[in-house]
């Protein structure tokens, strides 16, 4: 069985399940008595079950049964939910992601069986024995009905087929070569995950006897899944009806297959006659039935949904979502690029032109399309902030056991949306800061009471748009960073000396913490300490185009704050001029524009700064730094930029303007110590070089 | 002498000319020659980074090739070309040359390992040797020369 074309869809559904279980532990742990929660879990962890076993993932398969009768007899009030079954339950989930892994990697589930966690489960099951036997019983009674009715509303169902000339044709031929013709309903399993995977196999194995002339719905159609639970084809082969219906049959997860031979060639365009008189008015009404029925079924579940949704605070019930392959995004974000250089090329041709009047008015028009086709292409690869945080309640759980510190996580602004490029490389960092205020930020319940704070530490996850940027903020009410024993521990590394450790601003201390090799836990634990964790984050958020920087009170907390770019691709910069060089300052970072007379420039420490109304800031003479030769004038050209809280004003020799970049990688050849971001295409074709500030400041 | 090749493993090589001496570059590698054209320079990159070029859209490294191989410079003339190459699952790059002469193609016979000296840092930069008649050809080892590992 081929069945390797659905793997991305079953691993897309089963992370998708899987996230939603572990959200529904985490809220069942908090009110076990929720019946509506226990419904949604019994509901993944079936649908969990059905998909593995469609894939033929035995393992997976029997583990998520387990887990399902454990459910079942929670939903039947047959066993209450305690904090021993929910940590076992936690164990399943952290083996099923473990199984998907790996299936995501091999496309093999691995040969782990996990029995241990099954044998715990079994014993949950078998506190309670009587029941647990009577409860496979009384699952059969309950489907047994369901069975019935709709066998009976769909077994003597053959559907009516209109036949185009073609397929007419085709079966005339077969006739005359006497060859057999069938008309096979082919009824799939109600509890069938994966419909299309199944009516492909019965293509499959049917295409080995004969010819498929006809399917109704269309193939198209039944691989969309745009169909109910069966489907009509007409079938010609040399095979006896007998054997065509085993073989389809075989096919697991088909319930029932309903045959008759074609005797007559049937009337292109028209129903077929035979059928027509005597089918038709009790199919219509039973297919009514069905929809009823189905209508019946599905009412309740979305009134069960509803209210648990609800209590998440306004999320969509749904949400809606194309998939998109990223090549085509990434192909279209090129489209974009060059359509915003062509429209730079029109810009650098008007400057020229005697008749401005007219092209100016295209160039209007021009500018609005791509800044919008700018603006819903990011839309497209934008997504929310989500998709990373949804998996940190269950981590931050996870650590509290762990480290045995009763801590909670709050969340806010997770509708809040970045770039996919960005989505994809955030987790890391963020798992990261979360598990460093839990082991070290946070103190264990006791100190927390003899400081007079709530025993149970906060942890709070926020995030925000600011102007051209996403804040992400991960703080807590812990310890925070104890300056001195930073001191210390750097003096005692050796990092900084004596006299360093004395100039130095806590600030400038704290920043140490972001250099590689540098923890200040006492003792390295599972979780933290090891002194790879700020460094890394720090290089991760760097290339992302972003910066970190840390706001702490000793005894009260610290915050980290990241600051991300919205977008990565295009971006509004300052384009300046410095001896016959172009740069370009990402907008995003400059703060002002000053002119400054030489007379304004002081000295501390013989570096440059400027009083910029009443704050003090270092100047950085851009052309040295760049090695380009420029002449000293009287009044010069500023640009104050920012890092965080840290400005700096850097000193241009002539302003160019504000333009929509297309930023361009310099490629891994060149090396330049980070000075230079990237580069971007100027109308006249010619090559401006990108500044990163970050490194400058 | 064709003939004789036939059969045999043969390469074909870009032949490139700096000062005297030539030097033959693996036409696999090859992107796009180009004229050459405004270089922006790139300020704190290796010394032997002349900047980088837009070639149709895409910005593409420069390096000087006879600064790389701390030969005597010159100025640039009509025949000075940029030879585009593309390292396998490594970005463009382009290398600056005095002229490009012609394509041969050599066959494994005709072409011999070159003695390596461990203590000359450039000895990594060259291949093999090729003999084409009376002439010798200096095949690079085009990893070698873009410090590609």
């Amino acid at each position: 069985m081929d069945v390797s074309q659905y793997l991305e869809i079953f691993i897309d559904e089963t992370s998708e399940h899987l996230q939603n279980l572990s959200q529904q532990l985490m809220s069942l742990e908090e009110e076990p008595g929720n019946s509506d929660t226990i419904n949604e879990i019994f509901r993944a962890a079936h649908s969990l079950k059905g998909m593995a076993g469609t894939m033929g993932f035995k393992r997976m398969q029997n583990l998520t049964h387990v887990m399902e009768n454990v459910f079942s007899e929670v939903r039947n009030g047959k066993m209450s939910v305690t904090a021993e079954l929910v940590d076992v339950l936690f164990q399943c989930l952290d083996a099923l992601e473990s199984y998907l892994a790996s299936i995501q990697q091999t496309s093999d589930e691995g040969t782990e069986d996990n029995e241990s966690i099954i044998a715990l489960l079994n014993k949950f099951l078998e506190g309670q024995p009587a029941e647990a036997k009577k409860e496979p019983a009384k699952k059969a009674e309950d489907k047994k009905p369901e069975v019935n009715t709709t066998s009976a509303a769909t077994s003597t169902t053959v559907s009516n087929v209109a036949f185009s000339e073609f397929e007419v044709n085709a079966i005339k031929e077969a006739f005359e070569k006497g060859i057999k013709v069938y008309k096979l309903v082919v009824h799939v399993d109600e509890n069938c995950i994966l419909k299309a995977a199944r009516a492909f196999l019965v293509f499959k194995s049917l295409e080995d006897l004969g010819e498929i002339i006809k399917s109704e719905p269309y193939v198209q159609d039944i691989e969309d899944e745009k169909f109910d639970f069966e489907f009509t084809l007409v079938f010609v082969t040399k095979e006896s009806l007998e054997k065509v219906i085993t073989t389809v049959e075989n096919v697991s997860e088909i319930r029932k297959v309903d045959g008759e031979e074609l005797t007559e060639v049937p009337q292109a365009g028209k129903k077929e006659e035979e059928t027509v008189e005597t089918v038709e008015p009790q199919e219509e009404k039973k297919t009514e039935v069905v929809k009823k029925e189905e209508k019946a079924v599905e009412k309740p579940k979305a009134a069960e949904t509803a209210p648990a949704k609800g209590q998440t605070a306004g999320k969509p019930i749904v949400n809606r979502s194309v998939r998109v392959d990223i090549d085509k995004l990434d192909v279209l974000m090129n489209l974009v690029s060059e359509l915003i250089i062509a429209k730079n090329s029109i810009v650098a041709a008007n400057e020229n032109a005697e008749n401005a009047q007219g092209v100016t008015e295209h160039i209007e028009y021009l500018e609005r399309v791509t800044t919008n086709l700018h603006e819903s292409v990011m839309k497209v690869r934008m997504m929310p902030i989500e998709t990373v945080t949804q998996k940190f309640p269950k981590m931050v759980r996870d650590l509290s056991k762990k480290l045995d510190k009763q801590m909670k996580l709050v969340i806010t602004g997770e509708e809040t949306e970045l770039d996919r490029t960005v989505i994809d490389e955030i987790g890391d960092p963020l798992m990261h800061l979360l598990r460093n205020s839990a082991d070290h930020g946070l103190e264990t319940a006791d100190v927390r009471i003899s400081r007079g704070k709530d025993p149970v530490g906060n942890i709070e996850l926020n995030a925000y748009q600011d102007g051209n940027n996403v804040v992400i903020e991960v703080k807590d009410d812990g310890n925070g960073i104890d300056v001195e024993r930073v001191r210390d521990k750097a003096l005692e590394k050796g990092s900084i000396t004596q006299a360093q450790a004395e100039a130095m601003t806590d600030k400038e201390i704290i920043d140490l913490l972001f250099q590689p090799s540098f923890s200040t836990a006492k003792a390295v634990t599972d979780v933290s300490g090891r002194g790879v964790g700020l460094d890394v984050v720090k290089t991760k958020i760097e290339s992302l185009g972003g910066d970190i920087e840390v706001k702490t009170k000793l005894g009260e907390g610290s915050t980290f704050i990241i600051r991300l770019p919205l977008t990565l691709a295009i971006i509004q910069a300052l384009m300046v001029e410095l001896g016959d060089e172009i740069y370009a300052i990402s907008l995003g970072s400059i703060e002002t524009i000053e002119d400054v007379n030489i007379s304004e420039i002081k000295y501390v420490q013989s570096k440059e700064v400027i009083n910029l109304r009443g704050s003090v800031i270092p100047i950085i003479r851009l052309g040295q730094v760049l090695d380009i030769e420029s002449e000293e004038t009287e009044n010069l050209t500023v640009v104050v930029v920012k890092k965080g809280d840290r400005s700096a004003g850097l000193v241009i020799d002539k302003l160019i303007g504000q333009q929509e970049i297309v930023i361009k990688s310099l490629g891994k050849y060149i090396n330049n110590s980070k000075l230079i971001s990237g580069a971007t295409i100027l109308g006249d074709g010619e090559v401006a070089l990108i500044l990163d500030v970050n490194t400058l400041v | 002498m064709d003939n004789k090749l036939i059969g045999t493993d043969t390469t074909q090589y870009i032949v490139v000319k700096m000062g005297v001496e030539q030097y033959g570059i693996d036409i696999k590698y090859v992107d796009n020659i180009v004229r050459m054209q405004k270089i922006t320079r790139v300020p704190k990159a290796q010394k032997w980074f002349d900047g980088v070029i837009n070639l149709r859209g895409e910005i593409i490294p420069v390096m000087n090739l006879r600064r790389k191989f701390e030969l005597e410079e010159v100025e640039n003339t009509d025949k000075t070309r940029i030879i585009v190459l593309k390292p396998d699952n490594q970005g463009s790059i382009g290398v600056i040359v005095d002229r490009v002469k012609e394509v041969v193609t050599l066959g494994s016979e005709s072409i011999e390992k070159a003695q390596t000296d461990m203590k000359d840092e450039k000895s990594k930069y060259i291949s093999s040797v090729g003999k084409q008649g009376d002439e010798l050809i200096t095949i690079l080892n085009i990893n070698g020369v873009l410090d590609i590992n």
